[in-house]
């Protein structure tokens, strides 16, 4: 058999595809919570840019991994309530807020990584921290099942976890209830006292708070250190497999593990030779035509409705 | 005063937002820099202390006013399109492509080249375009998309088929000169791209605001439904406007490598399409003030090279400044309370001039 026919088919394919499919579902469900409340969230980018980089600046100096993980997190939240108090208090256009905030984030993080590490590239001068991985007992020995499943990051098993803590906040919390309500009619939502702009600011400290994971992950469990644009437009391909998937708990774990398995395939083919640059365009373009194929569908829908 | 102040208030927004960036950037080169007058002064004259200096800081300009012109057309018609970083690569790229494998005259070969590059960055505006307008796909995320495709595809075009591997460097060949745009004030590296660029900017101003087209642009924007029921076609709106926008990012970044470089040396996006969003909106979508914008702009991004050379700052300090900027720009109740008072206060003296009158 051909070799990489062979190793895409072995476990290790899969292992890889959920490797890879982490640090997108994580922005993912950022995402699909912001536009489940109808002010949908870009700047994931650069909420996971703050993350990583402060996850492994505070791991390279305080040693501590609770801590770095603190303060991971509590940077991505604090980037979401930046452009909830831009979005909402302020009356800044939510998307231009966005890119501003990723800019941001990018101009901020190679600026102070400079000052620490001397180094406007990558982190690695710094001895960070990273998040272990572990194999899981028993499943470890099932045959093909354990090393697809088994020795996987921390945070890469997390991720199952929050895609249901998602599941539960958007269906089973009060919370939930009303970001939904929020997202399909506003004013209903307002007539029955919710307040909207309250409920929009949650769904935005919500979405730094899972996207902080993703950029915690990418930096500290993806690989072990922080390097200058390293979530290289996960943010921005979290917003496609989210809308992919209906913004939906399901839909958007299933539109993350797509780009998972194109990425993993994209890995897997390199030996062919074929040139990195065009491998590595495969999953932007298949967002573009799977947008594409959605959004058609969609439109023929509606006509169908319509009629 | 009251009355400047409600009249122009905008602007003053504008200005105070931009003066904040500065105060801020002055303190952090006073908290890092361990001599901070020298780096002061390197970042804020900096660009204007030798005639080299001066003439990048013009010549950054250009590509930065193609980029906005290409941002603010779409933003015209309300389509968000971020693909100008995307237009401008690929333009540049498939432009350095066909100009290195022909040879013409030279005003036939300039003219050609820009064209290749134009059309290559249309259809990267067309596509974005056309899937919104036809089938209501998201822009956003498809121009977004499609900036990555424009870059990956423009570095396998040129590392693979045009690299000259006798530089030593990832570049490709150098431009023949015949399709060399002339750099033409002596000490300077102004060239005729940075005229065509601004000729192209008052153009689009006239286009805008004094034809039939530019009409239906700006009215789509204003209301679809309104646009829509008054007879015009907003599907060729929305497309052709995505449509522009492309051809002038592509045109920015080949009068770049034509004027500048001489040969396709990108092996990074360089950035340009993104401060096209940021003079965009500090231009408010106007070609006339985006003009300005990217003066700023550049003169900012120069100041910062310049710092990065000769003081202990790095120049990404601008990037986190500009984006500050942006978002107390964007922020519409910024200063409000203070406008509010001032209307105020405005609204009751004409209140007791009319008294007084009757």
């Amino acid at each position: 058999m051909n070799p990489i026919l062979k190793s895409i088919l072995s476990p290790k394919f899969v292992f890889a595809t959920i490797r890879v499919m982490t640090p997108i579902l994580y922005p993912a469900i950022g995402v699909a919570i912001t536009a489940l409340a109808g002010s949908i969230n870009i700047a994931l980018e650069g909420i996971m840019l703050m993350s990583a980089f402060t996850g492994v600046m505070v791991s390279a100096y305080t040693g501590n991994l609770l801590i770095s993980l603190i303060a991971g997190v509590a940077a991505g939240v604090g980037m979401g309530a930046i452009l909830g108090y831009f979005h909402l208090k302020l009356k800044a256009d939510i998307i231009i807020a966005a890119i501003a905030l990723n800019m941001f984030a990018s101009g901020i993080t190679i600026f102070l990584l400079y000052l620490f590490a001397h180094d406007k590239g990558t982190s690695s001068s710094l001895k960070s921290l990273v998040f272990p991985s572990f194999q899981i007992p028993i499943l470890k020995d099932i045959p093909i099942l354990g090393p697809m499943l088994s020795g996987h990051n921390i945070l890469t098993y997390f991720v199952f976890v929050a895609v249901i803590a998602f599941y539960y906040l958007i269906y089973k919390t009060p919370l939930g209830l009303r970001i939904r309500a929020v997202g399909q009619n506003p004013d209903a939502a307002k007539s029955v006292g919710i307040n909207v702009d309250r409920i929009r600011f949650y769904s935005l400290l919500l979405s730094g708070f899972f996207g902080s994971f993703g950029g915690l992950y990418l930096a500290m469990g993806y690989v072990s250190w922080f390097s200058r644009d390293m979530t290289a437009g996960r943010g921005f391909i979290a917003i496609a497999a989210s809308s992919l998937g209906n913004n939906l708990p399901l839909g958007t774990f299933l539109g993350s593990l797509l780009f998972g398995l194109v990425n993993a395939f994209a890995i897997f083919i390199a030996p062919l030779k074929i040139p990195s640059e065009f491998i590595q365009s495969i999953p932007y373009v298949t967002t573009v035509i799977v947008l594409a194929i959605y959004s058609i569908n969609k439109s023929r829908k509606v006509k169908k409705e319509i009629e | 005063m009251e009355k400047f102040i409600v009249k122009y208030f905008n602007l003053i927004r504008t200005i105070i937002a931009v003066l904040i960036g500065v105060v801020i950037s002055i303190l952090i080169i006073f908290i890092i820099s361990k001599n901070p007058g020298y780096s002061l002064k390197t970042f804020f004259l900096g660009p204007l202390l030798t005639k080299g200096r001066f003439g990048d800081f013009i010549e950054q300009a250009s590509p930065i006013i193609l980029c906005g012109l290409a941002i603010a057309i779409p933003f015209q018609a309300e389509q968000f399109n971020i693909g100008a970083e995307g237009a401008l690569f690929i333009g540049a790229a498939v432009g350095t492509a066909f100009a290195v494998s022909t040879h013409m005259p030279t005003i036939l070969h300039i003219t050609s080249v820009l064209l290749v590059a134009g059309i290559t960055g249309a259809i990267w505006g067309f596509i974005p375009g056309f899937l919104k307008a036809k089938w209501k796909t998201d822009e956003l995320v498809i121009s977004l998309m499609m900036n990555y495709v424009a870059y990956f595809l423009g570095l396998y075009l040129i590392n693979y088929y045009f690299r000259d591997k006798s530089a030593g460097f990832l570049v490709s060949y150098q431009l023949p000169k015949t399709a060399w745009l002339a750099q033409f004030i002596p000490g300077m590296r102004i060239h005729v791209g940075v005229i065509i660029s601004f000729v192209i900017a008052i153009l689009t101003y006239y286009f805008l605001y004094h034809t039939t087209k530019g009409y239906e642009i700006r009215v789509t924007g204003i209301n679809k439904n309104f646009a829509k029921f008054g007879g015009i076609n907003v599907f060729m709106v929305i497309v052709i406007s995505q449509v522009i926008g492309g051809f002038l990012a592509g045109l920015g970044g080949m009068t770049e490598v034509m004027g500048l470089h001489r040969r396709f040396n990108w092996q990074m996006s360089p950035g340009y399409g993104w401060d096209g969003v940021v003079v965009a909106i500090i231009g408010r979508n106007n070609p006339i003030f985006i003009i300005f914008a990217a003066l700023f702009l550049s003169y900012l991004r120069t100041g910062g090279q310049v710092l990065n050379l000769l003081s202990d700052i790095p120049s990404e300090m601008v990037i986190a400044i500009k984006s500050i900027i942006i978002l107390l720009i964007t922020a519409e109740a910024f200063l409000e309370k203070f406008k509010y008072r001032i209307t105020i206060r405005e609204a009751k003296r004409r209140e007791a001039l009319d008294e007084s009158d009757s």
